[in-house]
């Protein structure tokens, strides 16, 4: 379980606890956060569910693999630091804490 | 007031209601789904899920609770049996629902076997609900047989996911190959090769005449006479828009449910999306059956339920997993003479179709950046030079730039 912020273009925070083994974009899903629409629901087929993340965990996120690196490369205005797939990003205990961004919107 | 009431809780139903309440529709909305799972996503039945390594509570579209805190009413395990247009009612069992508005959200059902040919033998399964799946996966046991009839995607899928589970798997098509209907020839052969390197046997140009087996099917007559046994039979041959409902109901159909360019059925009170919906594309009209259009149809006519007056667009795209390879597809291939081949790194490689110098559509292999790029190009109307593209040296970001 982590406690995970999303934090819509807007403004508006959402703090949710996510159950391990989900994705980010699970626990989005699961709780009806608006701005992540993940239409191919997790298989790396469609970038709308990207996000920044939150500087200070770029560096303590798995790296991106070539597939995620290309389907991001096409997102709405992705930022070459602080972008990430959703559904790619697993939850487990090294994520509590972990602070997402919306981007303006998605492709 | 009745309210609006959708017919059909998949794909499109659910994005169609989620809609309705993000654009602040406050009024009362009913789901009804003769299934009984909550909305949920049917792109993993042929792969991860049937596959075990994607658990049931996450193909579901929307958390348990969502449904609630929307206060959307959900009908589940409930067929509408009849519209009363005049009365402006749906029939389900013994109720009578009034709408405002409709939508129909229907999806479409898939062809299953003639019983003349052995169709409703036990062990013949086809692959469109969760309960199909459930019902089909104790016979994925390692060692068994597996036939499977027709070589599209849902087929070829539950071929990946059989041989991968170590069952033998022989898979049939009646048309000269696979992904016939879908595909060019360059595709087919990328996938016919990945199958044969996973031991998929692939008989082209050879229908069923019949399954054998008594009660329960234990072999199969192809079509050159031969005779192979098997333990179970998957049949993945096309489905048909889900448009009996609305046909009853006297609403004009055209292969599904006619829709004007807003969603709208011949009724003014009625509305389709998704799998069961025909509607204006180009000179002609089109049915998709796929995600994205259940998804952003929906969502346009739930703005349009809502008075917005917005036309739809569609963007066609679409997917595939099978072993290893992820396969992407941006717009219709539909009247492409030729096919531009853009080889990737290692084994990713991507086929444009061209009509002319137009270029209609793309399928990728493992080439997310071909894929992101050619979908971009297609739904801004940009048709790069085909040398361009089939120069594998070439960065194809810059044609994006106008
Ligand atoms: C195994 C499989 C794999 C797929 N893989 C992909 C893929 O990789 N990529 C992709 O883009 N697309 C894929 N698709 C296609 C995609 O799932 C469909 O296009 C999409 O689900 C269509 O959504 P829909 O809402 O129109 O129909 P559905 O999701 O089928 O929902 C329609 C619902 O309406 C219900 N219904 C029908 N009539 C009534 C009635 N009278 N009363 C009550 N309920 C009723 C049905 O039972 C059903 O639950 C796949 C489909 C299948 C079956
Ligand atoms: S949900 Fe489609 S890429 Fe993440």
């Amino acid at each position: 379980m982590a406690k995970i912020t999303y934090v819509e273009f807007g403004g508006n925070e959402h703090v949710v606890d996510v159950p391990n083994g989900l994705t980010v974009m699970e626990g989005a899903r699961d709780n009806g956060i608006p701005g992540i629409e993940a239409d191919c629901g997790g298989a790396c087929a469609c970038s709308t569910c990207h996000v920044y993340v939150d500087p200070a965990w770029v560096e303590k996120l798995p790296h991106r693999d070539a597939m995620e690196e290309d389907m991001l490369d096409f997102a709405y205005e992705p930022d070459p630091v602080r972008s990430r797939l959703t559904c790619r990003l697993k939850v487990s205990d090294a994520l509590e804490g972990l602070k997402v961004f919306m981007p303006e919107k998605q492709i | 007031m009745g309210g609006i009431v959708i017919v059909g809780a998949g794909q499109a139903g659910a994005s169609l209601a989620a809609k309705l309440r993000t654009l602040g529709h406050d009024g009362a909305i009913t789901m009804i789904g003769e299934e009984a799972a909550p909305p949920y996503q049917r792109p993993p039945l042929s792969k991860g899920y049937l596959l075990g390594e994607m658990e049931l509570d996450r193909i579901y579209l929307r958390s348990s609770s969502y449904w609630q805190e929307q206060m959307v009413t959900l009908k589940l395990g409930a067929q509408v049996a009849a519209i009363d247009r005049t009365a402006k009612t749906v029939r389900v069992d013994a109720e009578t629902i009034p709408y405002d508005q409709l939508a129909l959200t229907t999806g479409s059902r898939p062809h299953r076997l003639p019983a003349a040919v052995g169709g409703d033998l036990r062990g013949v399964y086809t692959v469109r609900t969760l309960a199909d799946i459930d019902a089909m996966a104790p016979e994925f046991e390692a060692g068994r047989k597996l036939l499977i009839v027709g070589g599209g995607y849902i087929g070829l899928e539950a071929a990946a996911v059989g041989a991968k589970l170590g069952l033998d798997v022989t898979l049939i098509e009646m048309a000269p190959r696979i992904l016939h209907r879908v595909a060019a020839p360059e595709t087919s052969d990328y996938f016919r090769k990945v199958h044969d390197d996973h031991g998929v046997k692939i008989l082209e140009n050879t229908g069923l005449d019949r399954l054998t087996g008594e009660a329960r099917v234990s072999g199969a007559v192809l079509s050159d006479g031969s005779h192979i046994e098997t333990d179970f039979v998957i049949v993945g041959v096309g489905i048909t828009p889900a448009t009996q409902l609305a046909e009853e109901a006297g609403l004009a159909i055209e292969n599904g449910i006619r829709t004007d360019e807003f969603g709208r059925t011949s009724d003014p009170a009625v509305w389709a999306a998704g799998d069961c919906a025909s509607f204006p594309h180009r000179d002609g009209r089109i049915r998709l059956e796929s995600v994205g259009n259940a998804i952003d149809q929906a969502e346009v006519v739930a703005a349009n339920m809502l008075g917005a007056g917005k036309a739809y667009q569609a963007k066609p795209w679409f997917w595939s997993d099978q072993f290893d390879v992820k396969l992407q597809i941006a717009g219709l291939n539909t009247g492409y003479d030729r096919i531009v081949t853009r080889p990737g790194e290692g084994d990713a490689v991507s086929f444009w179709y061209y009509r002319g110098y137009t270029l209609l559509a793309l399928d990728a292999m493992n080439d997310a950046r071909a894929y992101m790029i050619g979908k971009r190009l297609i739904e801004a109307g940009m048709s790069p030079d085909p040398a361009i593209i089939a120069d594998p040296a070439a960065d194809l970001k810059p044609l994006l730039r106008p």
